[in-house]
């Protein structure tokens, strides 16, 4: 977790957390740049329909806003990729700056992993989890929702050591 | 959705955003609930774009968590359309509609 040192924010990643948010941070330029498509459900969650009752206005509000809005998330993810350490555990310091890209990056691949999870309002996610490994101890589902409920704890961490 | 903006557009005294009378605020910026986005998070994102008190942004946060959505901000469609790809841009499902 993310604690404040100074006017930096530093947390202490093993090898295993490094490499899960090398993922998801990946998945999500991923997603971004090759896969883009508004009939998934993820990207229309990213960047809803500013209008959901006048397509041309979401349209002509998309050709005017997204390319700034797709870049911006780009980059924010780089920014998880570029403080990892590159190869093992080991410190991720953080300026003011890098940790608000982090907060956003954070977020954005949670809202991502909740569309393909279906968290609903009032998901508890220990009870799902715990449904989860009775199925099938191995299935992806439980290593998604593990590392969903993990990125939930460091955005928490961050965001609470940046405005404490 | 008729008339679901203007009743709950003032959660606290804010007199230079609710009291101007609609036809110089026309439009407004909505923010919806959702299951993922972390409360502190959501009132984080409220103080951090709009400049909004801790207590006025939590109240706004609380706002969409209870009532499913809330209005966050309102004037024109220009800045409305702004204020929503911001939002966007943490994460946060904002709409933009006439008020």
């Amino acid at each position: 977790m993310f604690r404040r040192r100074g006017d930096r924010y530093v947390a202490s990643l093993a090898i295993d957390e490094v490499r899960v948010l090398r993922k998801v941070a990946s998945e999500v330029v991923g997603l971004l740049t090759d896969g883009f498509d508004h009939s998934d459900p993820v990207v229309c969650r990213l960047f809803p329909e500013v209008y959901p009752e006048d397509a041309a206005g979401t349209a002509e509000f998309r050709r005017y806003t997204e390319g700034d809005l797709k870049t911006a998330k780009i980059d924010q993810a780089g920014a998880i990729l570029a403080a990892l350490p590159d190869d093992g555990g080991g410190e991720v310091r953080l300026d003011a700056e890098a940790a608000e890209a982090w907060l956003r990056a954070l977020n954005d691949a949670r809202l991502a992993m909740g569309v393909r999870l279906e968290i609903k309002d009032g998901t508890d996610l220990g009870a799902e989890l715990d449904d989860a490994v009775a199925a099938d101890p191995s299935s992806s589902r439980v290593f998604q929702l593990s590392v969903y409920a993990y990125l939930g704890y460091l955005q928490e961490s961050l965001l609470n050591a940046l405005i404490e | 959705m008729g008339g679901m903006a203007a009743p709950q557009v003032a959660p606290v005294e804010t007199p230079d955003t609710d009291e101007v009378p609609a036809p110089d605020r026309p439009w407004v910026t909505i923010v919806w609930d959702d299951p993922v986005n972390l409360m502190t998070y959501v009132t984080w994102v409220f103080q951090k774009l709009f400049g909004y008190s801790r207590e006025r942004a939590e109240q706004l946060m609380l706002d969409v968590h209870h009532k499913g959505k809330a209005v966050v901000s309102s004037g024109a469609r220009e800045r409305m359309e702004h204020d929503a790809s911001q939002l966007h841009a943490y994460g946060l499902w904002a709409t933009v509609d006439r008020s």
